[in-house]
């Protein structure tokens, strides 16, 4: 990265400090928290709506979509998250090529299964053979944002559908009684008043989720506790020009920091949204905002 | 309007399609990336070693692109199966268990003694012995009698065991354990050696009949013309040559 790293066995300590934490290998490591953060940004909101959509499901009065909703709430809630992501990721991906390579090659006569090796054509491969490798990895990193999105939206659907209940009965009465749909209960008395039920389970939620990230290199994603362990390991000097001892003890307790200053700014955000949800509510704690208030 | 929009998709699966056939295959080489010389990631985050240089130079004669791709130990043999790269070339030895799953490719190394590497003298029989999960070391401990055996998903890790006091011993391939014996003053190499193990080869899919010839005829002709023998020399100075 610098110029005077050429020769790290020359260096003071400081610059040879400065000159191991940019090395290529130390790059994947900070590129690696984003992969993290980015991978957070776009499972939160997508299970949120999986969750949604569940809890929707479940209390619908139509009856095999309830089915549907309990179900996967019930179904993906039970089984271990270990076992979801190395079944689910590979049935998933093997289904996906499947189906393409009916579509892409239908003169193709070999059977798919040929003993243990699972064989498609070169057009039906998910992503396609010759693609560089970060297509590739941007592939799996969308598999395992919708394996993530799907667990956690199981959680999330469960808590919804609570809020959802506890909601007064009044509420919902009231809103028929004024000649109210349906659809217009839902959207316009029930879904704005269930997010400060919702919020607490949704926030545990939250804090599960961004400690499940280290579960991405199940999935083949490199994420940060692969890169903190393939750094801290000992390092003899016929391979690198950086040797050192078993350093994992520190590159884990940088992750411990870093998670523990992540989960401590979360609990911060969610704070302030309890409060600006609480406002006008019909809870404990909008009556004690109303009492401070006045 | 939709038309158009139709048209344009038809076309661009069309081109995909006929993309996927003119372009000759990529061939994704799937390797561990933690068991230095043989393979490791570089100071740059890039693979390297001893199969680094070989699978370069066998898909240079092959005539074929080549890409490369870490995988954990443990999975190294599922993701082969069901396609996610075509090769493993990871130090993996030729053992008729992983022959009923895979196919390997003729050798490129000759059988490497298994070394112990401890602490001080200790008696392997009756000792505690660190190895990876899922290598032939693993067997071979699990099948010694008085002899108990912690499993590590990582090479490293087992080293690491025996550093902190948790294992007596570690069993693994003796080049992988030279360069550590040398740089720690504390970690020994016992002089007995268990010779288990043919050879390291490289494994394909046994669908891949074809795949496995060409890297067959390029490992010959390495082997002819002493070009992995200079390898080994290189990477390997422990091991036996061809």
């Amino acid at each position: 990265m610098f110029p005077f790293c050429a020769d790290p066995e020359q260096l003071d300590s400081l610059r040879w400090t400065l000159c191991y934490l940019t090395t290529g290998k130390h790059m994947n490591l900070y590129w690696s928290v984003l992969t993290v953060l980015v991978l957070l940004g776009i499972t939160a909101p997508v299970a949120l709506s999986f969750g949604f959509a569940g809890a929707s499901a479940a209390r619908s009065a139509f009856a095999p979509l309830r089915w549907f909703g309990k179900t996967y709430i019930a179904l993906v809630r039970g089984v271990p998250d270990i076992a979801f992501f190395l079944f689910f990721v590979i049935a998933l991906d093997q289904a996906i090529e499947y189906v393409r390579h009916r579509v892409l090659c239908p003169d193709w006569s070999e059977p798919v299964r040929q003993g243990n090796d699972f064989v498609v054509c070169q057009a039906a491969k998910m992503p396609l053979g010759e693609a560089p490798q970060w297509v590739h990895e941007t592939y799996g990193f969308f598999i395992a944002v919708l394996t993530f999105a799907i667990v956690f939206g199981a959680f999330a659907a469960n808590v919804l559908f609570g809020a959802m209940r506890a909601v007064p009965h009044a509420q919902l009465e009231t809103a028929a009684a004024y000649g109210m749909s349906t659809r217009q209960t839902f959207w316009r008395v029930l879904v704005p008043q269930m997010w400060v039920y919702a919020l607490p389970g949704l926030s545990n939620l939250w804090m599960v989720l961004i400690k499940a990230t280290p579960l991405l290199f199940l999935l083949g994603v490199e994420d940060i506790v692969y890169w903190a362990r393939e750094l801290g390991g000992s390092k003899t000097p016929r391979f690198t020009d950086y040797p050192h001892g078993d350093w994992r003890m520190w590159y884990f307790l940088g992750l411990l920091v870093f998670y523990l200053a992540f989960t401590r700014v979360s609990e911060i955000a969610l704070d302030r949204l309890m409060k600006r949800l609480t406002h006008g509510q019909a809870t404990a704690g909008g009556e004690a905002q109303r009492k401070a208030a006045a | 309007m939709k038309k158009i929009l139709l048209t344009t998709v038809a076309l661009a699966m069309t081109a995909g399609i006929a993309m996927a056939d003119s372009h000759a295959k990529t061939i994704r080489l799937g390797t561990e990336g933690a068991y230095p010389p043989y393979n490791f990631l570089n100071d740059d985050g890039e693979v390297a070693g001893f199969e680094r240089d070989l699978g370069d130079e066998l898909c240079a004669r092959a005539e074929l692109t080549c890409e490369w791709v870490t995988n954990e130990w443990d999975s190294i043999i599922p993701n082969l199966v069901s396609g996610n790269y075509d090769v493993i070339i990871a130090g993996m030895s030729i053992t008729d268990e992983r022959d009923e799953v895979i196919d390997f490719s003729d050798a490129y190394t000759l059988p490497d003694p298994s070394a112990y590497l401890a602490a001080g003298e200790i008696d392997p029989a009756t000792s505690i012995l660190a190895a990876q999960s899922g290598t032939i070391q693993a067997a071979h401990i699990a099948s010694m009698e008085g002899a108990t055996l912690v499993e590590f998903a990582t090479p490293e890790e087992t080293v690491a065991a025996v550093k902190n006091g948790e294992a007596d011993a570690v069993l693994a391939d003796k080049s992988f354990l030279a360069p550590i014996a040398e740089a720690d003053a504390d970690l020994q190499l016992l002089a007995q050696q268990e010779l288990i193990g043919g050879g390291i080869g490289l494994g394909v899919r046994e669908s891949d009949g074809e795949l496995r010839e060409k890297f067959n005829m390029a490992i010959q002709s390495m082997k002819d013309d002493g070009s992995l023998n200079e390898l080994i020399k290189k990477w390997l100075p422990e091991a036996e040559l061809f």
